[in-house]
């Protein structure tokens, strides 16, 4: 009988959506033991936020103001102390920057083994099994931790989002607790990168541009028009990070975000097994290279050898052209 | 100032497809696959020696210990580092199946409180295992800030304090913190201009790279004659006791079929309407 604790990532005025895929593994957990869930909302929005938290199913939301922007040395103690209080068995978190952050910390105060970044969950005569994505995506494990308490963080691509379920969990607020430590960290602010398209890790269909796009340039003036005409978020490779081309939150793969949409076009990608890490579990892979030994063909189910600086703009024609048609 | 990294071996990061699971999945199998530094430890290297020399007079501002746990072969690895500039090492022998997360981050928590070191800075996840979790762990055990994922490192009194761009969802976070602390890094570290110690002159460029900088032939020599402290995990106070089992380890399954390959951009607006549904 699970009784697990998921920790909310919170957005300045809302609930970041990779906290439904937290939530989902959570009632997973619960309805395979016979146990239950509850919810914890923590920071400067999190009275806020739990109105929302509270129409997923949640026994009860809690609540743990925390204001100021975010230091994980500031939440750690406040969350240990709610999950102790709650007599929790397992405290989860979506695998964002944040889960990966902030879990591990938790999970060592409250001495809890950690299965982190978890792309499944089986649930076997009340033991709760944990499968793991491990070398770049190359191998699975089943992790089974012996610890009491267990730490857990999500992959939102492998989780379905939980779906609002009607009712209203009660609201409860718990005791925020100091941590000696964190006056030792101040928080200087955020560089927000802004993006008017859709997130990356969140998106129906993801674009991404390679080394071969050559310059910020071509990002701007051939990969975006396509990028828009399917309403995708934008993606890169490292490469094209690390060049600049583009800013480094949009690298998909081992060391970037873990993306799985329902479309990915790889643009100039030669598909290193570090890039495939975070792309292929997308449903449908389309390369565009002019090399056709490329890696990316591996995972591709579309193909087409063709110069990008060609392919790309009448692609992006014939794309408009299908979605007026 | 005094900087330990911790640092892993793993299989060939760049070859990790060629790895094979046992009968039963009991394993992971990698043989014929050559150990590697893992690359992130090779970049938290990279970004102690910025921390600790002056690029324009290769000056040594402090000193840099490699620590490492596994069994002897891991002496190579270790070698490696000191091959690139870091000043000795730490060996402590253990068998790589019953390290886990917990296991490392409680011995080198011994190795901190031994050393004294003023940072630990490290790689944010091991290629192989990917758990992302020993910085955090140390850090909390040590009562220690902890950055996770640094993307720029910046000190100017020779790491007293830090400040630290973090790499988030949405862009970078910026913090600044009392040291001593534990920070973790992942590629960003090695751009250009990514740390900076207030001695290295502001306007100096690292060149581009993927990784961290070549051993010379001088640093190898070097390196042979740069201690190796070697100790057992139990001597540390450590016990081998994993929190966790790995078991039924498989292949993810493959994709449907092989890529079918398009002539051109009508065909393959066709093929994403038609066969996949996807426009
Ligand atoms: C530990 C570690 C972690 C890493 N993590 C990541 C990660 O998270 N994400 C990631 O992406 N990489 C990662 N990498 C780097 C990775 O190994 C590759 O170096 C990188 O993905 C290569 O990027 P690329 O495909 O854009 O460039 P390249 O490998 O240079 O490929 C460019 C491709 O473009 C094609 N091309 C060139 N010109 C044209 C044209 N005009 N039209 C069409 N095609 C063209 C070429 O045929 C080639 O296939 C990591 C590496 C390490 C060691
Ligand atoms: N066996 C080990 N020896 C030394 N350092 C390690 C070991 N395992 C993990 N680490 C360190 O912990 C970091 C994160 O690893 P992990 O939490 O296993 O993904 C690595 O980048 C290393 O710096």
């Amino acid at each position: 009988m699970a009784k697990v604790l998921v920790i909310a990532e919170l957005t300045e005025d809302g609930v970041r959506k990779a906290t439904l895929s937290a939530i989902s593994f959570a009632a997973q957990a619960a309805g395979g033991t016979g146990g239950s869930f509850d919810v914890l909302s923590i920071g400067a929005a999190a009275t806020g936020a739990a109105s929302k938290l509270a129409s997923y199913g949640a026994g009860k939301v809690l609540t743990a103001t925390v204001d100021g922007g975010y230091v994980g040395e500031r939440y750690a103690a406040t969350i240990a102390a709610a999950v102790k209080n709650g007599a929790y068995d397992v405290v989860a978190c979506c695998a964002t920057a944040y889960g990966k952050d902030l879990l591990p910390r938790v999970a060592v105060k409250l001495e809890a083994g950690i299965a982190s970044d978890i792309v499944g969950l089986n649930v076997d005569g009340g033991t709760l099994k944990y499968r793991r994505s491990m070398y770049a995506g190359n191998v699975l494990g089943t992790l089974t931790l012996s610890t009491a308490l267990q730490a857990v963080s999500v992959r939102q691509s492998e989780f379905e989002p939980a779906a609002e379920s009607g009712g209203a969990s009660a609201v409860e607020a718990v005791d925020v607790v100091d941590d000696a430590v964190a006056s030792r960290i101040r928080f200087v602010g955020v560089d927000v990168v802004k993006s008017e398209r859709p997130e990356l890790t969140e998106a129906d269909v993801v674009v991404s541009g390679g080394r071969a796009l050559k310059s910020a340039e071509n990002f701007t003036n051939v990969l975006e028009p396509l990028v828009d005409a399917l309403d995708a978020a934008m993606g890169a490779s490292r490469a094209a990070c690390d060049a600049g081309y583009v800013p480094n939150d949009l690298q998909v793969g081992q060391t970037g975000k873990v993306v799985a949409p329902k479309l990915y076009l790889a643009v100039g990608i030669s598909g290193a097994i570090q890039h495939l890490a975070g792309m292929k579990g997308s449903k449908t892979i389309v390369a565009i290279n002019k090399d056709k030994e490329a890696p990316i063909a591996q995972v591709a189910d579309y193909f087409l050898v063709s110069d990008l600086f060609e392919a790309v703009p009448a692609l992006t024609e014939a794309v408009k052209a299908a979605k007026a048609g | 100032m005094k900087i330990l990294v911790p640092c892993k071996r793993v299989s060939d990061p760049d070859n990790a497809n060629k790895v094979k699971i046992a009968e039963g999945g009991t394993a992971v199998v990698a043989d014929g696959l050559e150990f590697k530094p893992n690359p992130f430890d090779d970049w938290g290297v990279e970004a102690a020696l910025r921390l600790n020399e002056n690029a324009s007079t290769n000056e040594s501002l402090g000193e840099i210990i490699v620590v490492s746990f596994g069994p002897a072969e891991a002496t190579q690895t270790i070698r490696q580092f000191l091959a690139m500039g870091a000043d000795r090492g730490v060996l402590v022998k253990s068998e790589d199946a019953t390290l886990d997360s917990y296991v490392v981050a409680k011995g080198l928590k011994a190795i901190v409180d031994k050393e004294q070191p003023d940072l630990v800075l490290m790689g944010k996840q091991s290629a192989d295992g990917e758990s992302g979790a020993v910085g955090a762990i140390l850090a909390e055990l040590l009562g220690w800030p902890l950055a996770f994922s640094a993307a720029t490192l910046k000190t100017s009194d020779g790491g007293k304090t830090l400040e630290v761009g973090r790499e988030v969802d949405g862009g970078i976070l910026n913090l600044s913190i009392d040291g001593p602390a534990v920070v973790t890094v992942g590629d960003r570290i090695i751009a250009p201009g990514a740390v900076k110690n207030g001695v290295t002159p502001d306007d100096h460029a690292y060149p581009e790279s993927d990784s961290g900088r070549y051993a010379s032939l001088k640093g190898i020599m070097k390196a042979k004659k740069k201690p190796i402290e070697e100790m057992e995990l139990s001597a540390l106070g450590v016990e081998a006791a994993p929190t966790g089992d790995y078991s039924d380890f498989t292949m993810p399954p493959a994709r449907s079929g092989t890529a079918t390959f398009v002539e051109s951009v009508q065909e393959l607006v066709e093929k994403l309407q038609t066969e996949a549904k996807v426009l």
